[in-house]
């Protein structure tokens, strides 16, 4: 019934959108229309150009997340188990995590150059603090009678580590990896705007620029249809981990 | 009876940044070997803060704590901490969760590890050796938690309220369950808990404290039958008169 009235609400906006354009209440030049989003993207997959862009930025979202992910657990680990270094880092974290990372893209750019690697560094800036956060926080709600069992029972810090902590901490993993794919996305298509000569992004700003509408909106869908099947993995992962 | 926990002269002070709380002072008691005791205490009287000594958490700032003629602070002994909730891990099935303490010593030698099954058996959980903690009952979990605490053979038991989390029901079935698995493997056993008719009806001697900071007040030898079960003893006559006497106690204004 739910999934009938979701796909029902689809249609008739695609079907409201299609006429409106057809009879000229909006200018398809302007808010372009469903069948000619669809033709923008049979000639994009029939020229090969589709999958050439998508794959770059699937490329560069893809690496960010892994990146961000392994560096924002790993630093997270250490801040646990250094409370020192946890104390000392703190503001840093508190600025770069108010900061707003597309700030530093010049200062990108010029350091890593206008390709795929400075758009790979903005999707990890974009995402290691959060991952980061994310998992600290989840280190350090680890339930405290749990904690003071393995305290009793004289575990090593690298056994409440290993055999409490991480365990423990494994749906806050799967949902730091949620709102991560949500961020690698952001920072890639930041990326593209601000540098690049292939991408989702790049395919955006170019149609806004010489006044596509169609390839605009057809990279978009591209790139909700790309974000959603990333969305969709991890929460396969999600269901697999809670089953223990 | 060879004194197993002896307590001497004991303080502890928490130091804070607003000053100084003396939680226990000049606190001396003695538990032999095999025997079960209650600690009572009014409420915020720094029982927690005992238990921590006891279990070796915490350094007395002053006095000695020992077991086995040892001292108790830094792992000195093989402790049985049990804790107001079970704490088995959700993702460690039964058999994997009583194996915890053996993993975590490196005692998970095939004997140890047999005599955790024994356990297990002998105590009507070996068909849910591979079930998660939240495929089990209360009462189950609460008899997991403590086949977990025996499997690593601790010589000294500490029980923190550790029925507290279940309702009055499962309660007295748990706390009868548990007490005669203690007795029947000859544990000595601390049972710390605010309740007057829970250590009534499982202990051998109650030990009661004064307000803080925490010192001895008295000292009762019950005297039940010890193969009384905990529901029996609480339909003794003796029962109400323990229970009166100690309410007293507790509710002295003169502390």
């Amino acid at each position: 019934m739910i999934t009938l009235a979701r796909w029902a609400v689809l249609i008739a906006l695609l079907g409201v959108w299609e006429l409106a354009a057809a009879v000229g209440l909006i200018d398809a030049f302007v808010f372009s229309s469903p069948s000619r989003i669809f033709v923008a993207l049979k000639d994009l997959t029939a020229s090969g150009e589709l999958f050439l862009h998508a794959g770059v930025t699937l490329a560069e979202t893809l690496i960010g997340f892994i990146i961000s992910t392994a560096i924002g657990t790993a630093l997270a680990l250490l801040l646990w188990w250094n409370g020192r270094v946890k104390q000392i880092a703190e503001p840093y974290l508190v600025v770069l995590n108010s900061l707003p990372k597309i700030a530093l893209g010049p200062v990108i750019i010029i350091w890593f150059g206008s390709g795929m690697r400075a758009i790979v560094v903005m999707t990890v800036l974009i995402g290691v603090v959060v991952s980061l956060m994310t998992m600290l926080s989840g280190f350090e709600q680890t339930d405290k009678g749990k904690l003071l069992l393995m305290r009793s029972l004289g575990a090593s810090r690298m056994n409440v580590l290993l055999k409490l902590v991480i365990p423990s901490s494994l749906p806050t993993f799967v949902n730091m990896l949620k709102i991560n794919v949500g961020l690698s996305w952001i920072g890639s298509i930041m990326g593209e705007y601000l540098v690049s000569r292939a991408g989702i992004g790049y395919l955006i700003v170019y149609g806004g620029q010489v006044f596509k509408m169609d390839l605009v909106f057809a990279s978009t869908l591209v790139l909700c249809l790309l974000a959603t099947g990333m969305y969709a993995l991890v929460s396969l992962l999600e269901r697999i981990v809670r089953r223990h | 009876m060879k004194n197993l926990l002896t307590i001497e002269n004991a303080g502890h002070v928490y130091h804070t940044p607003s000053g100084e709380t003396q939680a226990v002072k000049g606190l001396s008691f003695s538990v032999g070997e095999g025997e079960f005791v209650a600690v009572i205490g009014p409420s915020g009287c720094g029982k927690t803060t005992v238990l921590s000594l006891i279990a070796g958490l915490m350094r007395p700032t002053s006095g000695r704590v020992t077991v086995c003629g040892k001292d108790a602070y830094g792992g000195g002994y093989r402790l049985g901490y049990m804790l107001q909730r079970d704490e088995l891990f959700p993702w460690r099935t039964t058999y994997r969760n009583v194996l915890l303490p053996l993993e975590l010593k490196r005692h998970k030698s095939h004997k140890n590890k047999a005599y955790a099954l024994e356990l297990l058996k002998k105590y009507g959980l070996e068909d849910f050796k591979k079930s998660y903690p939240d495929e089990l009952s209360g009462g189950m979990r609460q008899r997991v938690a403590l086949i977990r605490t025996l499997a690593s053979k601790p010589q000294l038991l500490l029980l923190d309220e550790p029925f507290s989390a279940l309702d009055y029901q499962t309660r007295l079935l748990v706390t009868g369950d548990v007490c005669s698995i203690i007795r029947r493997e000859k544990k000595t056993a601390i049972l710390v808990t605010h309740d007057i008719s829970e250590a009534v009806s499982v202990a051998d001697r109650i030990i009661v404290l004064t307000k803080r900071p925490a010192a001895l007040k008295s000292d009762y030898s019950l005297g039940f039958d010890p193969d009384l079960s905990p529901l029996s003893r609480r339909e003794r006559p003796e029962f109400g008169r323990w229970f009166e006497l100690l309410w007293r106690e507790l509710n002295d204004e003169n502390g």
